[in-house]
């Protein structure tokens, strides 16, 4: 683990103190002991003042349960990061309404990633797999986040927009500028960058929204929003096409890129956990749902309170920002045996909060679960080992927990 | 204790013998019946223990609540029958009740 650079002392600190927004907790790896400590002392944690305003941390499980289920009371608009949304871009997107307006939108994209759908992608999903995989260079080092990560969730991401497969990399950069914003995340993009390229991408998927008009029936995410009679003009409310369209490519990008470089760093964290696979392939499931425990790649969801109210005797008043820090849940011991360790057989590996609960439950988190299981599976087949031949460079935010490369070599079987 | 079929998506019949005062999901997980995820472990909050009743036994397993709703009205494959079984309460009232497990969770 890196040494904490520039960060205050999270066992002597005053309590009232801990900020757990500042983005240089997950970029540095430092954030365990801050959040252990506000699980231990004040699982309900105020801090009067940040980068991003005043905020209450929920950082227990089963509380962040309680706030997800209440969306009368803990609503998400007008935004689920900590951040307020910038002025010069105020998009609109399902994950941050409440219902009724989130339940249409999202019910017109659910069937992209329902299982059903699934099973007829697994054939491709894996075929793209093996082809990365045996274009691998083998001993000698390279960047995995590249090579594989970003590689796999791009080219699976491209399929569900059925977005041109050879421009492909320009969701992967409109993913990271709309996670990247200083303001909103505490991350390093520039918001002229942010801008610009958000603009371009609002372009381009309305000249393809146009160019699919009237086409066949495909059973891509911009023909679902067509055919669907709730979204069929959203093309005409361009901060909610665009909203919607970063909600889902974030949605299918980070977090599946980093489940999938998080995964190798873990096994090597954990080499007897690493035997413990290559003894048996047949963990590759339980595996894959504590890998994205582990990893939690979204540290954070917000609420904002709708009216005052009592929670967990804090009293919490209206308008207040209330942070569900998914990062701590999953490391609460109370519900979760061995938190802080990585064990690829726990017992009831899927009881983790990296999905969240309620209505706004991740909806692809199936088609996550089978992209990382594919992947394990193919990397079982090939290589006796991937092995991490130096630090992680992490992702500055307090949004996305992220990795920017990870260096590695392959040993082949 | 009241006898329950639960019917896999492929057909498999699983006739358990349930235990009253817990729930439907808790029941089929304790003895094994494959279909049914519970990812929340019964907190109403994740809509994989998605279930169909068999109508004729669906009033006996009461009704659904707003939250209950809320959960089904995610699913894609839901019907009027849909229940989460994390929220029926086995009671001996429903001995011989037969319940049809999705094709998948999610």
């Amino acid at each position: 683990m890196n040494q904490a650079v520039g960060l205050p002392d999270a066992l002597t600190m005053p309590l009232a103190q801990i900020d757990v927004s500042d983005p240089r907790l997950l970029e540095q790896d430092a954030w365990r002991p801050y959040f252990a400590r506000l699980r231990a002392e004040d699982p309900v944690h105020f801090l009067d003042g940040s980068a991003f305003g005043p905020f209450w941390s929920i950082t227990l499980f089963e509380d962040i349960v309680a706030v997800e289920s209440d969306t009368g009371t803990f609503s998400s608009a007008p935004t689920i990061l900590i951040g307020d949304l910038t002025d010069d871009l105020p998009v609109d997107m399902f994950i941050a309404m409440d219902p009724p307006k989130h339940d249409v939108q999202r019910r017109a994209v659910q069937p992209v990633v329902a299982p059903q759908n699934l099973a007829a992608m697994e054939v491709l999903i894996r075929a793209r797999v093996v082809d990365i995989l045996d274009g691998l260079p083998l001993g000698e080092r390279f960047d995995w986040v590249e090579q594989v990560s970003i590689n796999l969730t791009t080219q699976m991401l491209s399929t569900l927009f059925d977005f041109p497969f050879e421009e492909r990399r320009k969701l992967t950069y409109w993913s990271d500028l709309a996670t990247g914003s200083p303001e909103m995340v505490g991350g390093d993009i520039s918001e002229e960058e942010r801008l610009t390229g958000l603009t371009d991408c609002l372009q381009t998927f309305t000249r393809i929204w146009h160019e699919r008009k009237g086409r066949e029936a495909g059973f891509d995410m911009i023909s679902l929003l067509q055919r669907d009679t709730n979204t069929a003009d959203i093309v005409d409310r361009p901060m909610e096409y665009l909203g919607n369209l970063m909600l889902l490519i974030v949605g299918g990008n980070d977090t599946t890129r980093n489940s999938a470089t998080g995964g190798v760093l873990a096994l090597n964290q954990n080499p007897a956990e690493y035997d413990k696979l290559r003894a048996n392939p047949g963990l590759i499931p339980g595996m894959v749902s504590e890998i994205i425990r582990w990893q939690t790649p979204l540290a954070h969801m917000r609420r904002t309170a709708t009216r005052d109210v009592e929670f967990r005797g804090r009293q919490i008043r209206k308008g207040d920002k209330v942070v569900l820090w998914y990062l701590s849940g999953n490391r609460d011991e109370s519900v979760i045996e061995h938190a802080d360790q990585f064990i690829i057989d726990r017992k009831n590996p899927r009881h983790h909060i990296s999905f969240g609960f309620g209505i706004h439950r991740c909806m692809g988190n199936r088609l996550a679960e089978m992209q990382l299981r594919i992947l394990w599976e193919e990397i079982m087949r090939r290589f006796q080992r991937v092995e991490v031949v130096g630090e992680p460079e992490r992702v500055r935010s307090n949004f996305v927990r992220g990795y920017k490369t990870l260096p590695v070599r392959l040993h082949p079987l | 204790m009241p006898t329950i079929t639960l019917i896999e998506f492929n057909g498999t019949s699983h006739a358990i013998e349930a235990e009253t005062g817990k729930s439907l999901m808790q029941n089929a997980i304790d003895n094994g019946v494959p279909g049914i995820d519970a990812d929340c472990g019964g907190a109403c909050a994740c809509g994989t223990c998605h279930c169909f009743v068999e109508a004729a036994w669906l009033p006996a397993t009461g009704s659904a609540d707003a939250m209950e709703e809320a959960m089904l009205g995610m699913r894609p494959d839901r019907t009027e029958l849909s229940r989460l079984s994390c929220q029926i309460s086995v009671s001996d009232e429903l001995d011989g009740m037969v319940v049809h497990l999705p094709e998948y969770q999610m």
